[in-house]
This record gives C-alpha cells, structure tokens and sequence, in this order.
C-alpha cells in the first residue's frame, strides 16, 4: 500500500468515524448494507476508468453506456426473450466492441480521448432514448428472473453481491495493474508513449485494450444498475457517472497525466464518495448539497496531497543541508 | 559589423557586470549540488565552466539565474551583496540564458519569441505594434548575422538558428552576462564556428559571457579563463595559456587520462546485419546498402540532418520502412516493427534519452526490465524478485552510480542515466546494438566509461552500430566509418582512411 492510500483511508476512517458519532444510524446493518451495495455498483464502473486514465486517456461515454447497455439488457431478455445468460454476454460484447472503437479512434485516427468518448456520450445517450422511443425500460409487474435478481441484486447473509462482485473484479485489477506484464505496460505507456514505443511495447494494442476493459466493465455495471434500480429511464439513467468515475480515481491517487495511481486508490476513493453521500442524508443536509460536498471534499485532499507533498521534500532537505554543514544529523522527526 | 548596430543595443549607460559568487551552497534531497562554491565573472571576458555531468554546473546557472536559491553563500553584483537572486532581479541586471534545451514557441514567429513577455504596444487599447517590435529585432539579427528575418515562423528553424534566437533574445534584454549552456552539443562545426565567433562579439563589446560546455577544444579556443567544477565544489582554475584539454581532463576527473580511446582490432567476420536498398520516408530518393559484421563497431558520420537518426528509426522499425530489406543474424525482418527487431535480436539506443531511452519516473529496476518483462514473467505476472535481482546485476555490471535500484532514472546522472538505457537492452541479449549519439551530454569521466564498454561489447561479438556528430569520437571508437549525406551512404572509409578531413569530405560533397 502506497503511502497515499494509507492517507485516503484515514480520511475515510475519519469521515465515517464522525458520521458514525453524530448519527449511530449509521453503522446499523440496513444503512451499511446499502452502503455497500452502492460501492458496489459504484465501484464496478471507477474501476473501469482508472484503467484508461492510466494511460494518460479519459473515458467520458460510461454514464451513457450505463444507459444504453442497460436498455439493451431489459429489452433483450424482457421483449425480446433472449435467456439472460446469453442477454449478458451479448451485452458484455457490445461493451467490448464499443471499447474497440474507442481504442481504434484514438490510436490509428490520432483522436484525442476527450473528444472521442465526448461524441460517446452523445450518441449513446441519444440512441439510448430513441431505443426506447424515450419512454422507460423495466421489468413489468409479472417478469420473474429469480437466478438472475439473486446473483445480481440479492444477498448473502446480508451482504449485497454487488460488492461482492466488486471485491472480486478489484482484486483482480489490482493483480492486472501491479503485478502482471501488461499492468506495466499500461503505466509505461500513460507515462511516456515514446518511450514505450522505443522499448519495443506494442502502444496501440496496450491502449486499444485499455479502452475494451473498460467498455466491459461498464457493460457489466450496467447489467448491476439494470436490475438495481429495475426499471431504465433513459434521459437520466447514469447521468455524471463518468465524472463519479473520474472523481474516485482522482480521489485514488491516478493523474490525469497517466502513469500514476494504485487500485487500493480507487477503491477507498469510491468508499469515500459513497460515505460523503451517506453523511449527507444522515446529517440532513438538503440533498441539493451533495454534489458541493463531495466537490469540497475532492479538492481539500487533493490541495492536502499537494501541500503534504512539498513539505516532505523541504524537511529532506533541511535534513541532508544540516548533515553536509558538519553538524550531527538530526534525528528525522518523523518515519518517512 | 558596423557599430551602430551595438550603439544601439547598448543604451549609452551600459555599465560592465562585475559578479561575485562565494561560498555558495545548495543543497537537495540526498544530494548535495554545490559546496562553498565560488565563481566571479566581469564584463569583456569569456569564462568557461566545465565539469562532469553532476558536477554542479546546472545549478550554480540556476543560483544565477534565480530560479534556485541557495542555501548560504553570498552574491556580489555590481558591488551590491544579496544572498539570492529572483529570476526578476536576476533579468533586471542583465543575466541572460541561452538553455541547453531550446524551448522556442514554435507557433509564434521570431519577433514574438524574442521579444516575448516585453511585447512593445501602442494606442489606448494596448493593441501589439508589430512595425515597432520588428524594427527592434531586425538590426538584433543583423548583428548575429543570422540567416532568418523577424517575421519568420520559427517553426522552421535549424537548433542552430534556435540558438542564435535565444542570444538575440537575451541581446534584446540588454543582457550584460549571457550563460550558454552546452551550446554547441548538436552544431555542426560550421554553425559552431558562428557561434563562437558571436560570443567574441560579445566580448569585445563588455558583455560577460559564461559558456558552460563538454567540448573543450571549444573552450580552449575561446575562453579567456576556466572554472572548473567537480562533485559540487571548485576544482581549480586556468587563465589564458594555462588552458589547455589535458590540464582541463585532469581539472575534471582528478586524475590523468591516458588512454581516452581504446582500440582492438575485431575480427571481421560474417556480416550480422546487412541493409539493402533501405529507403526510409524522410529520404525516398536515397536508397542504402550497408554490411556490418559481428564484433564490429561501425560509425556512421555526417552532418546533423543528414539521415543517420531517420536510417536507425527505420532499422529498428520506429518509424515505417518505405522500402528494403534488413536482414538480422541470417533473418531477414519481414514486419518492421520494434518487437520484431528486438526478438531478433537489435536494439537502439537512442538519440534523446530523456524522451526516448527512459521512463524517468520509473525506478531503476522498471525501466531495466520494461523490453524483456516477458522472459522475467510467469503467466503475465511479474517476477519482481528476478526484476530486482536482474537490475543489480547490471548495477554491477556497468557501474551504475547509484544508492538504490529502487531509485527512478531521473535522478541519476545523465552518464549513469545512459548505462541504464544500456542495461535494458543487454537484458535482451542482442546480437546489433544501434548507438544514436551514445555521449551526448554525458561527462568525461562516464565517456570513457560508454566508450569501454563499446569496445567490451564489441569483443563478445556484438555488431555496433554508432551514429555520432562528434568527430573525434567517431574515429577514435570506430573500426570502419559510414559517412551519410541526405540520406545516402556516401562513402564508407576504413581504419587506415579515418581522418577528419575524408570524412568531411564525404559529408559535405
């Protein structure tokens, strides 16, 4: 664990510790369950981006995908009776498809990401509400898909499987990202193409794939938010969840530059909004606040890691200048 | 010249610099940059300040220029003491930089790069008035005798000419001490024989002019005095005759360089890597045809802009081949793309190490294993026992100075910066190694470090290819020499034919 994360779970800690004080509401077993479930769900899709921004990329179509995907799903397996099994592959294929294109545009056109996934945005959601002739996608009173609402919106013992699923796809990430070949390719190549390239690492390919991943698994986050919220209005279903997405990540430690960030990051990064959220119900403060607050908080930390940053590197300094200057060194203060 | 040029540039109050560094000191993170350094320099005369990389000589120029204050020591300008400098004061005074690495905005044309931040203006709403900043300009570049005119876009313009951009900006400013930082490091002899001529100018007209540089036959040329730096601290001085390359060698590493070149004479086997009918996109006329043979190190010389670079990114399949064929170890390379170059067996080193040979962010170890993470893999994950272990080899190996393999490339010295490049590709196990300008940058002492270890590489039956602008390098280190020209192989010139003069004539035509 980096010692970024180390800090971002304390603020996590604290945040919920004072929460938890003010309002003991908090820890009950219903409002921790739902919590958690919407970490979960929230988790799946800030996964997917981190995996983007890693590689100095942006990814803004996952709101509308959300949507899109989702609307796919309920009417396959709703209108046109396709068995759900097969309903999620195909939708998990378009996800992958889509993630190709992406990938596509923006290495072999020389697109930028940002205008890229913008158009992304605009045209799912568009072909999301034409889909449905802009009226709604759910499951009528009769539908019954009881395999299905069990792994995807049921519970073990009480916890949500959605974070269970999202414990298990972190895990792996956090493997793929830090551990494995293509996880370094991944940094390399959001931290320094050129030099990537000259190493004899296949760029357009590490990217392409980059974009695939997380096309995926916002296909995935659909299929969860179809049967989460169970019904799918398509002009608002997933609406800034890409900027939910950025935020975590950014929250977790990744630049928007490439090349930096850590699972571990992203994950208590996504804990954290959904905390900020929660003490904002809890707290009663008007709803309308929600997203001020999780704005303020996002730049405090991020304005505290800076600062945190520069005052480590001065005290280095003072440090080595009273060693060269012949007095004994002083004992560093602090464990680094 | 004539002279009202400088009448003009110099305001009738221009007073001489008189500067004074003592006992300045700096110190960072586990480094400590300069120790009780001390340094003066006053108008009409050229100093040069030499040393190894790491030596110090960047930020002592950055305590003059502002952006770094020290942290003891004093300054003495004019008489006044200060303990720092802002690079506002520092402008004010007339301190003046001409970088190493040019950063022109190439989207603004001359005028307005020479004269940015101090755009002239007129009329209520401050609009620019072009006529006035180029009327300024013009008798500037004049002066410098440059070959472009203010409203050129500076896009187009040769390193060269970017230099002479940065000194008539810093001339524009009233300069009173220009600082050249390695200036010369890609100029061709011609362009840096302007630009030492420029800086006599300079002199004869009261400007200071500190010229920091690697090339000592340059400095021995031009400086009336040398100031030599080693491990943050002062390492001596010469005045006038006392300067010389051997006595400036010993002032820089601390001891006697006998033999700076090694040669053996490599068996010359089967050719390893042969080249035929190579066009690349830069030069669709030029078609190549080259032999090199395995335990041979085969230089290739030319003018800057001749092709060696775009014929090295063609080979290694960076750039798209137009058409040839390349054949490596007795295959011929069908795709031309860098995984199929490395696996048979080629690697490149390349010109611009900072942007290209290096993620500096990445630590030591990282960057090492980046071209062969495969081969230290099980299943696609990472070995990072096999990693660390693989990078602490070739510490050992090549010497790399530093305290930890964890520690990124960017704070290593350029020499070590370059080993750890090298170290990269050994891990591959190549059988031809591309070297683009292997020492540029790079010290004394770390040159003859690159240039043994050339020559090891050479023995064990590595085939090296080494493209390089510097002259003496060239035919020091080469056993045969390919001269470029606009992207054809113009000649091809064997030991006993390796002088200057045969490979300028080639070079040149």
């Amino acid at each position: 664990m980096q010692k970024k994360d180390i800090g971002l779970a304390l603020l996590v800690l604290a945040v919920g510790s004072v929460v938890a004080l003010i309002n003991p509401r908090f820890l009950s077993p219903i409002n921790l369950a739902n919590t958690a479930n919407l970490i979960g769900l929230f988790g799946l899709f800030s996964l997917a981006e981190a995996f983007v921004i890693v590689t100095a990329g942006i990814e803004l179509s996952v709101g509308s995908l959300i949507a899109l995907l989702g609307v796919l799903f309920v009417d396959l397996i709703v209108v046109q009776g396709v068995p759900w099994p097969i309903a999620a592959l195909i939708v998990l294929a378009c996800g992958a498809i889509f993630g190709t294109i992406h990938g596509w545009l923006i290495t072999r056109l020389q697109l930028q990401p940002f205008i890229v996934t913008l158009c992304g945005l605009l045209i799912y959601r568009g072909v999301a509400r034409f889909y449905t002739k802009d009226g709604t996608a759910g499951f009528s009173f009769g539908d019954d898909f009881p395999v299905l609402e069990w792994l995807i919106s049921g519970r073990t013992g009480g916890v949500p499987h959605s974070i269970i699923a999202f414990s298990i796809i972190a895990v792996i990430a956090w493997f793929v990202l830090h551990r494995t070949v293509f996880g370094r390719h991944l940094f390399a190549v959001g931290k320094n193409e050129e030099a990537a390239r000259f190493t004899g690492i296949n760029t357009r390919r590490v990217i392409v794939l980059a974009y695939v991943i997380c096309a995926v698994l916002t296909g995935l986050s659909a299929i969860f938010f179809a049967m989460y919220t169970r019904s799918i209005h398509p002009a608002s279903h997933g609406n800034f969840y890409e900027l939910y997405a950025i935020a975590a990540a950014v929250l977790g430690g990744f630049s928007l530059r490439g090349g930096e960030g850590s699972v571990v990051g992203v994950v208590l990064g996504v804990i954290l909004l959904q905390v900020l959220q929660n003490l904002v119900n809890l707290l009663g403060i008007p709803s309308s606040l929600n997203f001020a607050v999780m704005g303020s908080v996002i730049l405090i930390g991020v304005i505290a890691d800076t600062q945190i940053t520069k005052h480590r590197n001065s005290r280095r300094q003072a440090a080595a200048l009273a060693t060269i200057k012949g007095a004994t060194p002083q004992p560093q203060s602090l464990p680094e | 010249m004539p002279p009202t040029y400088w009448s003009q540039l110099l305001p009738s109050g221009f007073q001489k610099i008189s500067l004074e560094l003592s006992k300045v000191t700096k110190v960072y993170p586990g480094v400590v940059a300069l120790q009780d350094v001390d340094l003066s320099i006053s108008g009409g005369e050229i100093v040069g300040l030499i040393g190894e990389n790491g030596a110090g000589k960047s930020t002592l120029m950055k305590v003059l220029g502002g952006t770094v204050s020290p942290d003891g020591g004093d300054i003495h300008i004019d008489g006044q003491h200060r303990s720092a400098l802002s690079p506002a004061e520092a402008g004010s005074l007339g301190i003046a930089f001409v970088h190493q690495e040019l950063n022109p905005f190439s989207n603004l044309d001359v005028t307005a790069n020479v004269l940015l931040g101090r755009e002239i203006t007129s009329g209520p709403l401050r609009l620019l008035d072009k006529r006035a900043m180029e009327a300024k300009v013009a008798p500037i570049l004049q002066l410098l005798g440059t070959r472009f005119g203010p409203a050129d876009p500076v896009s187009g313009l040769s390193l060269a000419d970017q230099q002479l951009l940065e000194i008539a900006r810093a001339l524009s400013m009233n300069a009173r001490l220009v600082i050249l930082d390695e200036p010369t490091s890609s100029l061709t002899l011609s362009e840096t024989e302007r630009l030492l001529s420029v800086m006599r100018q300079l002199r004869s007209r009261g400007v200071a002019v500190l010229f920091i540089s690697h090339r000592l036959s340059e400095v021995e040329d031009v400086a009336d005095r040398v100031v030599c730096l080693r491990d943050g601290r002062n390492a001596g001085d010469l005045t006038g005759s006392q300067i010389c390359k051997d006595a400036m060698v010993r002032m820089m590493i601390g001891r006697d360089v006998h033999q700076f070149y090694e040669k053996t004479a490599h068996g010359v086997a089967t050719p390893i890597l042969s080249l035929r009918g190579v066009r690349t996109s830069t030069f669709p006329a030029a078609s190549v045809d080259l032999d090199l043979h395995a335990g041979e190190i085969l230089g290739v010389a030319g003018l800057v802009g001749a092709g060696r670079t775009e014929l090295a990114r063609a080979i290694f399949g960076v750039d798209a081949l137009s058409e040839g064929m390349i054949r490596l170890n007795g295959t011929e390379l069908k795709s031309h793309s860098v995984p199929e170059a490395i696996s048979a067996g080629l690697s490149l080193v390349p010109e611009n190490r900072k942007e290209q040979g290096l993620l500096l962010d990445f630590p030591i170890t990282g960057n090492i294993s980046l071209p062969c993470l495969k081969l230290l893999s099980r299943l696609g994950v990472v070995d990072r026992e096999r990693e660390t272990a693989l990078a602490k080899d070739s510490q050992a190996r090549l010497a790399i100075k530093t305290s930890s393999v964890f520690q990124t490339a960017a704070e290593l010295s350029g020499g070590n910066q370059q080993k750890v490049v090298l170290a990269k590709w050994l891990a591959t196990n190549p059988k031809v190694i591309i070297f683009d300008e292997p020492t540029r940058g790079i010290d004394v002492g770390a040159k003859a470090e690159v240039y043994h270890l050339l020559q090891a590489l050479a023995r064990e039956g590595v085939g090296i290819l080494m493209i390089s602008s510097d002259m003496e390098e060239v035919i020091g280190v080469s056993d045969r020499v390919a001269v470029m020209r606009r992207g054809h192989v113009t000649g091809i010139l064997n030991s006993d034919e390796l002088t200057e003069e045969n490979i300028l004539r080639l070079a040149v035509g």
